[in-house]
């Protein structure tokens, strides 16, 4: 980890010409309670996603299949009370409380790349803590070679549940390397407010040199274990999504090629800009698929 | 209720068809432009372009059928596959030029190796030769029964955009699952319809 990045939280709001005068005052109001944000060495020096691309353009089928339709349906789901699981091969299973989670954990400012397994792309200033120091305080057993998560299931106010075209709940997992990686956050915040609903609120995964369907969103469960989980896209489509889901510009999807993506933000002529292996994090996390094939572990 | 259709068809030129799409082409184009179709206009406009047109298209296939109910909106149906071609015409162009950056390796790629990217291709091909002869002049030179026969091709153009649809989204829809619908029954009715006589012979 060499570069440096002389870029701020405060920096960035400044810069977002889209954002409107309150979310602006918010965002300010936000800062102002949590001035521990400091700039992190992992963030990007790229440019951020305004707050409204990031809030009314994602994939979360629990709340249609449309990208507009999250920001329209999110808004009913209750976020508080909210308890994770945390079981499996843990020193202290049991049901935590959102707060317990969080406490210890450093929330940390990450401007990071996101990249969709459908060739677009975003940058996006989360803030989180690594999943690695969750798992330091739950205490990860010896046998453990990874995790699995699991989203919200509640039909009542995710509408997209009320089909039974999907397998609900939707989950994903980690080798525990990767979970284990300082890249990998768990994100509780977006531009210094509480995360939305429809970005995965109250707590969400981000594991930025992956494909964005592997960062799992509203997390109700993590279990550790010897086994490779099960996980949601590779259910629906295995020759289409791998468990690994790296980004990688030299692995094309089946139907669509992975070489190049459109960053949304660029408007109607942003064209396309070349796919960075692991989605620029290489330096990073190359090594912890040193010998994979990763064509075959795609 | 059937006459009264009839009647405001009648007073309704053809030219209104290409006014409106012409408007409504133009409109996507200024909403892509002034950011108003979300985040990422050039989907929403490649997108729009691909469905508009292939709602048009099936349009084309429904004018026989309803003249089979006794509307008569036949003068309407070269203007309606002909503002179809021109959307479908658009969307292949948007995906070359705004989506795909005129990334040429790219494109021809995909134009090789994807089979969605293939049948929708084939389809926009299929159109070309339609398009070119919806005309008095082509009619008459070809002569009535050769370009009947070359027209049918719209039954498979359209079929083909139709499956396009369908593969390319991550998952079916049932939106996308109506579409292949609508145009598989279009077809079915005028099979059925073409063997009626046989059946009655036999």
């Amino acid at each position: 980890m060499t570069f440096k990045t002389d870029l701020r939280w405060s920096d960035v709001t400044p810069k977002s010409l889209f954002l409107n005068r309150r979310q602006l005052i918010a965002g300010a109001a936000a800062l102002a309670a949590s001035p521990a944000l400091a700039a992190s060495p992992w963030s990007t020096d790229e440019e951020p996603n305004s707050l409204e691309d990031i809030t009314t353009y994602n994939n979360y089928y629990e709340f249609g299949f449309d990208k507009g339709d999250p920001a329209a349906n999110a808004g009913a789901l209750k976020t508080d009370p909210w308890s994770i699981v945390i079981d499996g091969m843990v020193d202290k299973p049991g049901t935590y409380d959102l707060a317990d989670v969080m406490s210890g954990q450093t929330i940390e400012e990450r401007i990071y790349r996101f990249r969709c397994v459908e060739a677009w792309s975003m940058i996006v200033p989360w803030q989180g803590f690594e999943l690695a120091g969750l798992l330091k305080k739950v205490g990860v057993q010896s046998g453990a070679k990874y995790v699995a998560f699991e989203t919200l299931t509640r039909p009542e106010e995710m509408p997209g549940q009320q089909s039974g075209s999907f397998p609900w709940p939707y989950v994903e997992g980690l080798r525990l390397d990767e979970a284990m990686h300082p890249l990998t956050i768990m994100a509780t915040g977006l531009y210094g407010q509480p995360i939305p609903n429809q970005n995965g609120a109250p707590i969400r995964l981000v594991v930025p040199w992956k494909y964005g369907f592997k960062s799992i969103k509203a997390i109700v469960k993590i279990t550790l274990t010897d086994k490779q989980p099960p996980t949601t896209w590779n259910k629906l489509q295995a020759n289409e999504y791998g468990f690994y889901a790296n980004v990688n510009p030299g692995v094309d999807h089946p139907r669509w090629s992975q070489a190049s993506e459109r960053r949304i933000g660029g408007g109607l002529f942003g064209g396309r800009v070349d796919t960075l292996m692991f989605n620029g994090y290489g330096d990073h996390v190359a090594s912890l698929y040193a010998g994979q094939d990763l064509t075959r572990d795609f | 209720m059937i006459d009264a259709i009839n009647r405001t068809a009648r007073r309704i030129p053809a030219w209104s068809i290409y006014a409106a799409g012409a408007l409504v082409v133009l409109w996507m184009f200024v909403a892509a432009t002034l950011g108003l179709s979300g985040p990422d206009p050039v989907k929403a406009l490649e997108r729009g372009f691909g469905e508009r047109g292939l709602q048009v298209l099936i349009a084309a296939l429904c004018i026989t059928p309803l003249r089979w109910a006794g509307i008569n909106l036949v003068k309407f149906r070269r203007a309606i596959g002909l503002v179809g071609f021109a959307l479908v015409a658009l969307h292949f162009a948007t995906w070359i030029t705004l989506d795909m950056g005129l990334r040429w390796s790219e494109i021809t790629a995909d134009l090789l190796k994807r089979p969605y990217i293939i049948i929708g291709f084939v389809a926009f091909l299929a159109l070309l030769p339609l398009a070119v002869t919806s005309n008095n002049g082509a009619i008459r030179r070809m002569g009535a029964a050769s370009w009947k026969r070359l027209h049918w091709l719209a039954y498979p153009a359209t079929l083909a955009g139709a499956v396009h649809f369908v593969m390319i989204g991550k998952v079916y829809t049932v939106e996308s699952a109506a579409y292949v619908a609508a145009v598989a029954g279009l077809l079915a009715m005028r099979w059925l319809k073409s063997r009626k006589p046989v059946l009655r012979a036999a």
